[in-house]
């Protein structure tokens, strides 16, 4: 029997021939990954164990994003933690307060994954890098610890499901729309302990941040990992970027999959998680009249150039509604630069937004824009959880940065067709 | 080992940002982390939780945010289980990299009622039920599982090598 694309990357790195599902194997690293929540926790399980020394110092990256720059002194005190190890250690791939970026944002645009890897990442979203073909997945931070000593992890071989995809995006529609698209299909736990393996001839026509998306929220349907085939848009991606051999796998043609669903991106339409589960969704033309508070553009999901260009093609010469707050946190520094340069940050500020420096902030609720009782935002985040973006008794609706400049315009959810 | 105590019953997808909200993800202390476990769905859990208790919970437990802060809370307050329908995959394998004893079971899971008392064997995999006078079948621990459980956890278990 064939192997899926992850089960051959799992099987290289664990040096077998062949896995099946369920197969419990033990497999070498090309990176592991932790940020300011994750890793101060991974750091002291290390020195608590007794660990000297990691086990190569250009295989581990940091990445210092959820609460900085530093929202308060506990804050400070974990990325110090983080901060002091990476230095003693001699961690190459340290990244703080500017030159970070956020970090699902950050590792591909530096070049520091490519096709063909195995990453490891205390976070959840570290399913993202599958977009450019690598088995990339969460995991907590005592894996981490372990991964940072050893260079291994330990995996459960996982099953797929097949997405092939065909037909090309209308206006307006974006990747964010598709995965939202699928989750509601398929449900928060649709694709649980499994790979999401995306394909098709459809595929030519996603750009990078759109497969990024989607490969971001996977772990919104339970995934293991998301992973993309890898094609021209990611070899011409990787390149200038990654500079160091990397392996291209593809799955069998008679591997196995637990189910296979045909997606005609032509018949995707914007769509919106209602709260509070990114499975309540709902197309754009059935979502009613929802007044909103706020309004974020950006995350791991969705603050790349692309988002930003969307967003100020639709907020260009436009106001943001007088009761509606609208942040805008480019992903990175890069991004934040070439925004600049493009002119989009000009648009941003002159239609009454408030542009970040990099960080997470809003996204997990920690800073930058928390949202008070009863109030609702329209973000182009991943979750929407009870609380995730302040009181437990605010509202997180998910959608598109398409769909969010719009609705940043209007004061209530909205399609950029209405006006445009 | 075995586990005996009194159950705390939740629903479907119980998320980590419930189970340790992210407004307290600014320390890793643990101790801090128990005494907000659950507040966002259950204020009144960390006044009742005792030592020894047990969670039970039904789909996809754990879900979203791969923080082991959450599994680390659940520890930290007492519970010296968690059975589940199904568990959120980072969770799981959180769950069993720290140490803290995790079962798949739907049976238990749709049977067993909030303050029913239980007793699991993680060897047989059988909980019982000795409210209800019920047992359920778990799948024990595969071999593998079993070895980081008995060295505390997947550090422990590393050096131990
Ligand atoms: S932007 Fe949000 S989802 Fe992405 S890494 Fe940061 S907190 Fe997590």
């Amino acid at each position: 029997m064939g192997m899926t694309m992850s089960q051959k990357i799992l099987a290289a790195h664990a040096g077998l021939d062949h896995v099946v599902a369920g197969q419990l194997i033990k497999a070498k690293l090309d990176l592991v990954h932790g940020n300011d929540v994750t890793a101060p926790v991974a750091i002291n399980e290390f020195r608590k164990s007794g660990f000297q020394q990691v086990f190569d110092v250009n295989k581990i990256s940091m990445v210092m994003d959820h609460f900085t720059p530093n929202k308060d002194i506990k804050s400070a005190e974990q990325v110090k933690i983080a901060r002091d190890f990476a230095a003693e250690h001699g961690v190459v791939n340290y990244f703080d307060v500017g030159d970070m970026g956020i970090e699902h944002a950050l590792l591909p645009e530096k070049g520091l994954v490519a096709a063909g890897d195995l990453v490891i990442g205390a976070d959840s979203h570290t399913c993202t890098y599958g977009a450019l073909g690598a088995f990339s997945t969460g995991v907590g931070s005592t894996d981490m610890a372990a991964g940072m000593a050893t260079g291994e992890g330990w995996f459960k071989v996982p099953s797929a499901i097949k997405f092939n995809l065909t037909g090309k995006l209308r206006k307006w529609v974006s990747g964010k729309d598709v995965i939202l698209h699928i989750i509601g299909m398929i449900g928060v736990d649709g694709a649980l302990y499994k790979s999401m393996e995306f394909s098709g001839e459809g595929l030519k026509n996603l750009s990078m941040d759109d497969r990024l998306c989607i490969a971001n929220m996977a772990i919104e349907a339970g995934a293991k990992n998301g992973i993309f085939a890898v094609d021209e848009v990611t070899e011409a991606y990787m390149k200038g970027r990654v500079n160091r051999p990397y392996t291209v796998y593809t799955a069998d043609p008679d591997a196995e999959y637990d189910a296979v669903y045909d997606i005609d991106l032509s018949s995707i339409q914007s769509t919106v998680a209602f709260p509070h589960l990114p499975e309540n969704t709902r197309t754009i033309d059935q979502v009613g009249d929802i007044r909103i508070d706020q309004v974020v553009i950006g995350s791991c999901t969705n603050g790349r150039l692309s988002d930003l260009a969307a967003a100020a093609k639709i907020l260009e010469g436009r106001k943001v509604a007088k009761h509606v707050r609208a942040i805008i946190f480019p992903a990175t520094q890069q991004i934040y630069l070439d925004a600049l340069k493009a002119g989009y940050l000009e648009i941003f500020i002159q239609a009454g937004c408030a542009v970040s420096t990099p960080t997470c902030g809003p996204c997990l609720g920690g800073h930058m824009g928390i949202l008070a009782a009863g109030e609702r935002a329209v973000a182009t985040t991943n979750r929407n959880f009870v609380g995730r973006m302040g009181h437990v008794k605010s509202e997180v609706y998910l959608a598109s940065p398409e769909v969010a400049a719009a609705s940043a315009v209007t004061g209530k959810i909205s399609s950029p067709e209405e006006f445009m | 080992m075995k586990a005996h105590g009194f159950v705390h019953k939740y629903g479907n997808n119980v998320d980590t940002d419930v189970i340790i909200p992210a407004r307290y993800l600014n320390t890793s202390d643990h101790k801090e982390l128990a005494s907000h476990c659950m507040e966002d769905i259950d204020k009144e859990f960390v006044h009742q939780v005792k030592a020894g208790d047990i969670m039970v919970a039904l789909d996809n437990f754990g879900c979203g945010s791969s923080r082991e802060h959450a599994p680390i809370a659940i520890k930290e307050s007492g519970i010296a289980c968690v059975i589940a329908a199904t568990f959120a995959r980072i969770f799981y394998r959180n769950a069993i990299n720290i140490g803290l004893p995790i079962l798949e079971c739907p049976e238990a899971a749709e049977k067993i009622q909030a303050g029913d008392e239980v007793e699991i064997n993680f060897d047989s995999g059988i909980i019982t039920n000795m409210t209800r006078n019920e047992t359920y079948q778990a799948q024990p621990f595969p071999d593998f599982i079993k070895e980081i459980m008995a060295a505390g956890g997947l550090l422990p278990s590393i050096q131990s090598k």
